[in-house]
């Protein structure tokens, strides 16, 4: 949608979007850029307006806040695909349209007489049948056009693409765990984002637009990391531990619980001299430096240029030095909170992290300094949501509310 | 190091990409900016990797760690490396000497876009910051990829994926009650990362396409990761339920769209697993009948309702059900019946024995020039007319320096060896 304020990347792209779960992030990624992008609603409206929680907790499909969130910038009509005249609408639209991204159940547009090979075609004659050789056509799946179509949600997805595999707890009677937030429908997303981008990369020059096939089961076995790699280099299997990577070794915690019960990830304890010098230094400046039995040892360790921590056994000290470090930090964390300890260690150059809850980190001055949360204006009214992913210094990202229910209606008409 | 007559072994690529014609001047490593220029290269882009011949392009510390190639070791060995560079040309220059910052400047200019994930400031330490890259080439694309962003309070501190994601949230959201945060058990950021920055990176380059017009991307890891919540977020800035509440995060249930029965329950085996998702009372009745069991004809689980009230003792119930039977068994029983489920498969299993994803070519061997042949990952993604490809392994350290030296930039060979007997390349 276009609206006050610069330019924007995608500025002139008309993207016609069906709304479903599974494609509805990569909608918002292009129109909060500022391409066009008009979701296609069936008569009733998108299933995600009835997903809780809703605005004030009263069920309305105005209300859905999952609505809200992927369907920032976007235009609504309202289209019955089943209907004659429904279907004719959607033809003129994508006639209008750069590309259409889509992740309907498999045949069904094809039945329909509305998929690729009837409305776009990259290699076909552009006179024949309507069809818009220039057309992208991006069609997310379970694992792609030629595959069965399964019953699957984002956590069967992550269940048998991988990711769930490496998640979870020392202890493995504990079921692995499905990491938060919907990452399975995101990744075919994310990827369709920078395959479409591709394509009308070489569309500029080509003149043609194609068919883009984006796997949910592929993509989330290409988000699984070092699972992926021991086995394709070692056949070796990772085991999942408790917030920290899986391997096919048990590491050390690198979790520590604060004095005020929040979280830290400690990331890498102190190894050079340095960094055991200005932790010392920091323990003196909270005036603990009596009180910590660990002062020795960091003193120890100023001396090292960097311990050597893949070889410890070969250097006895060196580990107790080591080690001396993370009890420090764990020292610490039993006196002070976390954003504390975290902002201290971050400080005196020890990467760490604390455990934010969202609406936490919404809240931190650096993201709020960085202009991340934004207002978006909803009819008068001011709602926080999460900004931009990335910061363009020349077009920045820019967003709107998600539309009402066939706001847009009359685009069908133009 | 690789030899002076060395050529790779397939270059250029034997069919044109989507991306062709682009070339990309890349600082990236690790896996969050790797990741990134990964997927341009294997969509056809001309990927350039630039690496300090001094620390033997060991700012990338994927390079000489495990997982290695079989039984290789050492700075072309790196597995992660080998998979995140797939497909890019490698140079060194060491930016120490003048002669080896001319030569970049020289890239620079025959670049579309210079790519990084140096900490903040690092690029400007090096004299190659946005406004040096920009006095180079007025319509550079610069794509900067680290923790906190290029500004702000924390601009300073260090990040690498497990941090990124602590700090954003997404952590916290995963997990079960009453235990510590699970989080994601490898760098899910990085990933996620990289494909942000690819989108960034394109983004940018398709507006200077159309308009001639160059900018800078401040990409912050974090603040990519804080977009990813879905509406928790809004829950808390429209109603001001906060995610940090009793009896979350319980990830393996679904509270938004609430579903219930939803999780991961025990089977027959040593950690084997099967996630079932019941999305609607449809999907209860399938089961139940799939099932066939009398306690599933409890009045209580017909509507969701009941199934989240009593949501216990309705997971004690399946996973009593699921504990004596394979994984597999289960997910096809019930997929058959229309309920989605699925085994949590193991790596082997899904790498080795799972013929949809080797089928549709995720598991691609390619010819590295010191290893032989490896196996990396594709992309899982296909494109009508331009499919991607990947005609290599990564680069050995300096495997490029004459291709691009003496074809991109134009060098005689008597230069080149020079530049290599001082140390510059």
């Amino acid at each position: 949608m276009t609206s006050a304020g610069g330019v924007r990347p995608l500025d002139g792209l008309r993207v016609v979007e069906l709304t479903s779960q599974r494609c509805a992030l990569g909608g918002k990624l292009l129109a909060d850029m500022g391409a066009d992008v008009i979701v296609v609603e069936p008569p009733g409206g998108s299933q995600m307006r009835t997903y809780e929680p809703f605005a004030g907790d009263r069920p309305d499909p105005e209300g859905a806040l999952w609505w809200w969130h992927y369907n920032t910038s976007k235009r609504s009509v309202v289209v019955d695909l089943d209907s004659a005249a429904g279907a004719a609408d959607f033809r003129r639209l994508v006639s209008t349209a750069d590309a259409v991204i889509e992740a309907e159940p498999l045949g069904r547009l094809d039945a329909l007489g509305l998929d690729w090979d009837q409305l776009g075609g990259a290699t076909a004659d552009p006179d024949a049948g309507g069809r818009n050789r220039r057309l992208i056509w991006v069609s997310i799946t379970h694992n792609g056009r030629d595959r069965p179509d399964p019953p699957a949600t984002d956590l069967t997805v992550l269940a048998e693409g991988g990711p769930v595999w490496s998640c979870g707890y020392d202890d493995h009677t504990i079921p692995p765990v499905r990491g938060g937030g919907n990452q399975g429908l995101h990744m075919a997303s994310q990827y369709a984002v920078v395959t479409l981008m591709a394509a009308l990369m070489w569309r500029e020059h080509s003149g043609r637009g194609q068919l883009i096939e984006v796997s949910m089961l592929a993509a989330a076995n290409a988000t699984c990391e070092f699972a992926t790699y021991f086995w394709l280099n070692q056949q070796i299997e990772v085991q999942r531990q408790t917030g920290r990577h899986a391997l096919p070794q048990i590491t050390d915690a690198t979790q520590v619980q604060c004095a005020d019960g929040r979280w830290l990830n400690t990331g890498v304890p102190p190894r050079r001299g340095p960094e055991f010098a200005a932790l010392a230094k920091w323990v003196a400046e909270l005036g603990l430096f009596e009180e910590c039995p660990y002062t020795e040892l960091l003193a120890l360790g100023e001396g090292y240029e960097q311990i050597d921590i893949l070889h410890l056994d070969a250097d006895p000290l060196g580990a107790e030095v080591f080690g001396a470090g993370r009890d420090t930090v764990n020292f610490l964390a039993a006196r002070l909170g976390a954003h504390e300890l975290f902002v201290g260690l971050q400080s005196i150059g020890l990467a760490c992290g604390i455990v934010y809850s969202p609406e936490e980190m919404l809240a931190d001055e650096h993201f709020v300094t960085r202009g991340f949360p934004v207002e978006i204006d909803h009819d008068g009214t001011a709602v926080t949501y999460p900004g931009a992913p990335y910061k363009f210094s020349a077009t920045p990202w820019r967003a709107t509310r998600a539309p009402r229910l066939g706001e847009h209606q009359d685009l069908l008409a133009e | 190091m690789i030899g002076p007559d060395h050529r790779p072994p397939v270059w250029p690529k034997p069919e044109p990409g989507a991306l062709a014609g682009i070339r990309i001047c890349d600082f990236t490593g690790q896996l969050a900016g790797a990741g990134a220029t990964k997927i341009l290269a294997q969509l056809g882009a001309e990927v350039i990797r630039i690496e300090d011949p001094v620390r033997q392009g060991r700012w990338d510390i994927l390079r000489g760690t495990q997982p290695f190639v079989g039984e290789h070791r050492g700075i072309e060995a790196g597995g992660s490396f080998n998979n995140h560079n797939a497909g890019k040309l490698g140079i060194t220059l060491n930016l120490r000497d003048d002669r080896a910052k001319d030569l970049l400047r020289e890239l620079v200019a025959a670049s579309d876009a210079v790519t990084e994930n140096f900490a903040a400031g690092v690029m400007e330490r090096l004299g190659f910051g946005y406004e040096a890259l920009r006095a180079i080439k007025p319509d550079i694309v610069y794509v900067s990829n680290c923790g906190f962003g290029a500004d702000g309070p924390y601009a300073s501190f260090r990040s690498w994926g497990p941090i990124a994601q602590a700090v954003s949230g997404l952590t916290f959201q995963s997990g079960l009650p009453d235990l510590p945060p699970a989080g994601w058990g490898y760098s899910f950021m990085d990933h996620t990362g990289a494909y942000y920055m690819a989108m960034a990176i394109l983004m940018a380059l398709y507006h200077r396409r159309r308009t001639g017009e160059g900018q800078w991307v401040d990409l912050a890891c974090v603040e990519a990761a804080g977009t990813l919540h879905g509406a928790a977020s809004l829950d808390f800035t429209v109603n001001d339920r906060p995610a940090r509440r009793d009896g979350l995060p319980n990830s393996n249930r679904c509270q938004s769209p609430a579903m219930a029965p939803h999780g991961i329950w025990v089977c027959d085996g040593d950690d084997q697993w099967v996630a079932i998702a019941v999305r609607n009372d449809g999907d209860w009745e399938r089961l139940a009948e799939a099932l066939g069991e009398p306690w599933t004809a409890d009045e209580r689980w017909v509507r969701l309702a009941g199934r989240l009230a009593h949501e216990g003792e309705l997971e004690r119930l399946i996973g009593e059900w699921t504990a004596h039977r394979g994984k597999h068994e289960v997910a096809e029983l019930l997929v058959a019946a229309g309920v989605p489920a699925a085994p949590v498969l193991r790596p082997s299993e899904r790498i080795d024995s799972d013929p949809r994803t080797s089928d549709w070519g995720m598991w691609v061997t390619v010819p590295h020039s010191e290893v032989g042949d490896t196996r990396v990952e594709g992309l899982p993604v296909r494109l009508s007319e331009t499919d991607w490809a990947i005609g290599r392994a990564a680069p050995c350290l300096g495997e490029d320096n004459r291709y691009v030296l003496g074809e991109v930039l134009g060098h005689s060979d008597t230069e080149i060896a020079q530049l290599e007997a001082d140390g510059v390349i």
